[in-house]
């Protein structure tokens, strides 16, 4: 066996060092990591040669990207041009696969009269399971996919430090750190990879601000929700051909909202519970580099795809399956589903939803993009309306159901605002190691949505009514 | 006290688990150099991510096939320097001088050499078993950088590989390289940091003290030396946690060697 | 303490210009974080751009770009050339 010495050799031979260290003016740290460089500067020299080079790529865009002028619109500019194309483009493919996997519904209807299946076995498995496999699909698959190649783009670009650059003036207005955009662009992604993300912040405080306010960028489960139902409400409004400009303006005004909340809250927490001042930050501004599009677009749209598609299964099926079976098991004359909306209605109706919005949300803990489907389902089984697979048929669905624009706002609102999904609160729990910040990651978010819908509620209410 | 193997002790104090013919690489180097483009390109879909033990860093893994080896690629933290400051540099830096890889790869931008090689140097002081993967030539070309890769090599001491990661340029002499530095057919001379006298001098002070140790065979007591000196309490707190693990796993290590 | 004969802030270089360090007077993990990025006295910096607000400001060092805020970089001392 071999031993290194013992704790206590190692103990004397550290404050040797000690001695050393201190006896030169405790400046021998510096000297090293000053010695380390001139070797690498001298290095560099001997086999670096730099020819002349006019044109700088990389400056004369940050001049336009980072400008005094040009510097903040543009940046606005880009995110509604992505969300106007994610609009425009994912509207058809939406369609095309809603149109082809509610088709293949019949087919699977039609096999289960063929073999006989009880009724109960049909409407688990196709109306619930199934169909809520193919509203996800259909629904979250398409934007997602057009989505996240122009947001790899830009980031492949090196423009996201730019985002950085350009807005840590605001957050340090907030106390807070300005790598916390980039924390928030990969919270569109996911929320529980935001909150991971949240790692490149230094400071311990910084970080906690940017993982409590992380909820507030729509992730991937919600996004799609909300382009769905302003798709729905927001554009009739304005005639034909301006429609996805429409949604695209009322996109970009729900994230600059979420944005907004974010600054405030950051602020609000770093004035209370979070008190403290701005730490230091370092931020690389690394050179454009011209992404190679097809293979990010292509990388990207695969990852969406598996990961939508593994949510969908994993999630969102099950979910169905379980929201079928709550619909349609009844207890006196009113299933559970609706003993559970006429219980939760008084205080949904009071900040402009309903019972079953509320229900919906509260059952789409376990992840944000079950939330629509479980709503549709629970109209459904109180309903009589069975054939269903455009967005057409969900406007008549939920205009059946007394929805009116101040509810799309307002489930539009409380998407944005709510808790977050339950993965998220693990991720912060795991993250954070705190069980009382994770309390508080589910309580800020609850409270801003509860109160924002009811003063929308109330003002809507005086206004008009 | 239970002696280990190398697979034993990676998985016991670092979490990942190797096949018993597969040969360990870690993938060492700055933040936006393309290095994970250069780990996806080699190790493909043949990848998974994990955590390091008792950290909030993740930790991708990924192998491959060369010739008739196979190595599993360890895709460290990205980071600016190895004297450890956050907790990424602390992984990257326990895993290099600790869990004693077979090869180090340390990834460089072509663009800014300078304070990439900063990095470089660093991890030059703990291990010999290097190569030096100098990426994004084609950027470099781009500014009109030229960089003397013949000189580079010869200075450094370690096989220097010129690669652009994107466009597949290098990967198959950057898999040579490796293969030749883990089976130990290519000749190794790293070059040592140079400090000023001061430094030297307050090394020299210290070596006989650290060499009663007797870990020469696991790390380069100059370094030890330096990191003391550094007061680097990370380091001080690390080694006598890894003393453990390392004199575990020496007893084989010895072993192996005198086969 | 260590006085920094004529030198000024880097916060006070103006864009355009370039200086040479002479002195960090940050401390604690910043200290290491820009010394990492090879900030240190005798290393030649360059003033490239402001953010739009005024805010962060854009640095040159070694090659590459670092933006530091007014606050950190009124702590490292440098010298006009």
């Amino acid at each position: 066996m071999i031993t290194y010495g013992s704790k206590k050799q190692l103990e004397e031979l550290k404050k040797e060092a000690e001695k050393i260290r201190l006896s030169k003016g405790n400046i021998i740290g510096d000297t090293i990591v000053s010695d380390i460089f001139n070797n690498a500067e001298k290095l560099a020299h001997k086999v670096v040669r730099q020819g002349s080079y006019s044109v700088n790529w990389t400056t004369k865009t940050d001049n336009i990207l980072t400008s005094k002028i040009l510097g903040y619109p543009i940046m606005l500019l880009l995110l509604s041009t992505v969300f106007w194309i994610t609009i425009t483009g994912a509207n058809m493919p939406s369609e095309i696969i809603a149109t082809v996997l509610f088709g293949f519904q019949d087919v699977l209807t039609r096999w289960f009269i063929m073999i006989d299946a009880p009724n109960w076995l049909h409407g688990v498995l196709v109306l619930g399971l199934y169909r809520a496999l193919a509203w996800v699909v259909s629904v979250m698959l398409p934007p997602m996919a057009i989505f996240f190649p122009l947001f790899t783009l830009l980031e492949d670009l090196g423009y996201l430090p730019r985002v950085a650059f350009n807005l840590d003036h605001l957050f340090r207005k907030a106390n807070a750190c300005g790598k916390q955009s980039l924390t928030m662009c990969m919270g569109f992604g996911c929320n529980a990879a935001g909150v991971v993300s949240c790692r490149i912040i230094d400071s311990p405080r910084e970080k906690l601000i940017a993982i409590l306010t992380n909820n507030f960028v729509p992730c991937n489960g919600r996004f799609p929700t909300l382009i769905a139902i302003g798709t729905i409400f927001g554009a009739g409004a304005v005639s034909q051909g301006y429609q996805s400009l429409a949604i695209a303006g009322i996109i970009t005004i729900l994230i600059l909202l979420g944005v907004g909340t974010t600054f405030l809250v950051s602020w609000v927490l770093s004035r209370t519970i979070l008190r403290g001042e701005t730490s230091s930050m370092v931020l690389e501004l690394p050179p454009y580099r011209r992404p190679k599009i097809g293979s990010v677009i292509y990388r990207s749209i695969i990852d969406r795809t598996i990961f939508v598609l593994r949510r969908a299964i994993l999630v969102a099926a099950p979910a169905g399956a379980i929201t079928w079976m709550l619909g349609n098991i009844f207890i006196v004359d009113l299933s559970l589903i609706g003993h559970v909306a006429h219980f939760l209605h008084p205080i949904a109706h009071s900040i402009g939803l309903d019972g079953f919005i509320l229900m919906a949300f509260i059952l789409g803990l376990p992840a944000n993009e079950i939330i629509l489907p479980i709503l549709i389902m629970s109209y459904i089984s109180s309903g009589h309306m069975l054939e269903f697979d455009n967005l057409v048929d969900l406007r008549n669905l939920l205009v059946d159901n007394g929805w009116t624009w101040l509810t799309a706002v307002n489930t539009m609102l409380f998407s944005l605002l709510h808790w977050p999904c339950a993965t998220s609160l693990l991720t912060i729990l795991k993250e954070t190691g705190s069980k009382k910040w994770t309390i508080m990651a589910f309580i800020i978010p609850t409270t801003i949505a509860f109160t924002l819908c009811f003063i929308v509620t109330q003002i809507a209410h005086f206004l008009f009514i | 006290m239970q002696i280990l193997n190398h697979s034993q002790m990676l998985q016991e104090y670092f979490g990942i688990v190797k096949k018993p013919d597969q040969l360990i690489i870690a993938l060492a180097g700055n933040l936006n150099v393309g290095k994970s483009t250069l780990f996806n390109s080699l190790t493909g879909l043949r990848q998974h991510t994990g955590n390091w033990p008792g950290k909030t860093v993740d930790n991708a893994q990924g192998s491959f096939s060369y010739r008739d080896k196979n190595f599993l690629m360890i895709d460290l933290p990205g980071t600016y320097s190895i004297l450890a400051h956050t907790a990424e540099e602390e992984v990257a830096r326990d895993f290099i001088c600790f869990g004693h890889p077979d090869v180090t790869v340390i990834v460089l931008d072509a663009t800014s050499l300078e304070r990439n090689l900063n990095l470089a140097l660093q991890v030059m002081e703990i291990t010999s078993r290097l190569v030096i993967c100098v990426n994004l030539i084609d950027e470099a070309k781009k500014k009109k950088i030229s960089i003397d890769f013949i000189t580079l090599e010869k200075e450094l001491g370690v096989p220097v590989v010129a690669t652009a990661a994107r466009q597949g340029i290098g990967l198959n002499s950057l898999k040579e390289s490796i293969y030749q530095v883990a089976i130990g057919s290519r000749e190794l001379n790293p070059t040592q940091i140079k400090y000023s006298m001061e430094v030297e001098n307050a090394v020299l002070k210290l070596l006989p003290q650290i060499e009663k140790f007797r870990f020469d065979k696991l790390f380069n007591p100059r370094w030890v030396a330096l990191r003391l000196l550094d007061g680097d309490e990370k380091f001080i707190r690390n080694i006598t946690l890894h003393l453990n693990s390392q004199s575990r796993w020496a007893v084989t290590r010895e072993a192996e060697i005198a086969l | 303490m260590i006085t920094y004969d004529k030198s000024i802030p880097l916060s006070q270089i103006a864009v355009g210009c370039t200086c040479r360090i002479v002195g960090l007077e940050l401390d604690g993990i910043l200290r290491r974080r820009i010394q990492d990025l090879g900030i240190i006295p005798g290393t030649a910096v360059e003033c490239i751009r402001r953010g739009p607000s005024g805010d962060p400001t854009a640095y040159t060092i070694r090659g590459t770009t670092v933006a530091l805020r007014k606050e950190d970089a009124s702590l490292i001392h440098v010298h006009l050339i």
